[in-house]
């Protein structure tokens, strides 16, 4: 009986391990910048390019750093739930970080798809990319109002993601103090 | 003896004009310091490319995983440590950034799993060889005197039948 169970056991136990192996994407590396300040960057702006932006600009006020670039396909996917949420005004700061594009290509493409951004920055040659970690565009950061990343979206948003993690995490953030930090578990609870 | 100079002479230019073409091709790289793109490759060979996630950077063509080249020598030049370029991608895409990953509490099962494994393979196959030991001792004793005596005496019908 035992000579039969051992290894139904132990076939049993690794397809748990292999069934969860799959579910898992492996595209998501959780960021090591999540509780931490978000990288200091002063860079041009996108629409008037003899004026800076910087993440100092942001401080006081829950934001969003959205990475996006013209010639990032799941960015087009992402734009139109991008242009409606900020229009619907669910979400208020949203920076974009235009990424190692050329700026004809990201004017047009604005003017196509409609700018939902607050402001654009102009990350040319992908520095302040290294320095925020970004590996694959669309990248989405939720920064408290401490300018600290309070959370990290890789890919495009969604309208689930928005709803259960993103927005709920901005109304909460923006309820806190500025000296609060927000709960670990509300973080958790957006995973 | 004339012909075979020429053929030697001919086959000598060949050799050499072919030697020259391959110099020329491997100079390119080293155009740079060589010392220091060396450096460069062997701290991009232990980071990994992100966006081709099986691959380390030395090896990818991904954007991303040139920017990061560029850094690394950017690095270099300014005189930083392998250990303090390797910390400041760490620090930016985490320890999965790393093709070696770093012993912690994480990565505990990760390295001293296969150990493990095999300590526990040790213990069972120990336990097998004893058991198996213990049951063969056993059927030595089990068989009677009776049943040797038969055994024996098929053994020899056998060997009677074959001789026929």
């Amino acid at each position: 009986m035992v000579r039969f169970l051992v290894p139904l056991i132990i076939f049993v136990i690794l397809s748990v391990f292999l069934y969860i192996g799959l579910g898992l994407n492996p595209r998501e590396v959780p960021s090591p910048l999540i509780g931490k300040p978000a990288p200091a960057f002063d860079l041009p702006q996108l629409l008037e390019p003899e004026k800076r932006l910087s993440n100092q600009d942001m401080l006081g006020k829950v934001w969003l750093l959205n990475v996006w670039a013209s010639w990032c396909v799941s960015c087009r996917v992402e734009h139109p739930l991008l242009m409606q949420a900020t229009r619907a005004g669910a979400i208020k700061n949203l920076v974009g970080l235009n990424y190692k594009d050329t700026t004809d290509a990201a004017l047009r493409w604005l003017k196509d798809g409609g700018d939902p951004y607050t402001l654009s920055a102009v990350d040319a040659e992908g520095r302040v990319g290294i320095d925020y970690g970004v590996y694959g565009t669309p990248e989405t950061y939720l920064i408290d109002k401490n300018g600290v990343i309070v959370h990290k979206v890789i890919g495009p948003l969604s309208v689930d993601s928005l709803q259960n993690c993103v927005l709920p995490l901005i109304r909460l953030l923006e309820q806190a103090a500025p000296e609060r930090q927000v709960t670990r578990e509300a973080v958790q609870a957006c995973v | 003896m004339r012909l075979i100079s020429i053929t030697a002479f001919c086959a000598a230019v060949f050799c050499s004009l072919l030697l020259g073409a391959a110099q020329a091709k491997e100079a390119v790289p080293a155009a740079e310091d060589p010392v220091l793109e060396e450096r460069m490759m062997a701290i991009a060979r232990e980071l990994r490319c992100l966006v081709c996630q099986n691959q380390n950077i030395a090896d990818s063509h991904a954007e991303l995983a040139i920017d990061l080249k560029n850094q690394v020598k950017e690095m270099l030049v300014a005189g930083k440590t392998d250990k303090e370029i390797i910390d400041y991608m760490v620090q930016r895409y985490g320890d999965f950034v790393r093709y070696r990953p770093p012993v912690n509490p994480a990565t505990y099962f990760l390295w001293f799993g296969p150990f493990l494994l095999f300590g526990g393979g040790l213990v069972l196959l120990y336990i097998n060889l004893k058991n198996r030991r213990k049951k063969l001792e056993q059927a030595e004793s089990v068989l009677s005197e009776e049943q040797i005596r038969r055994a024996e005496e098929l053994l020899r019908q056998d060997a009677g039948e074959r001789k026929q």
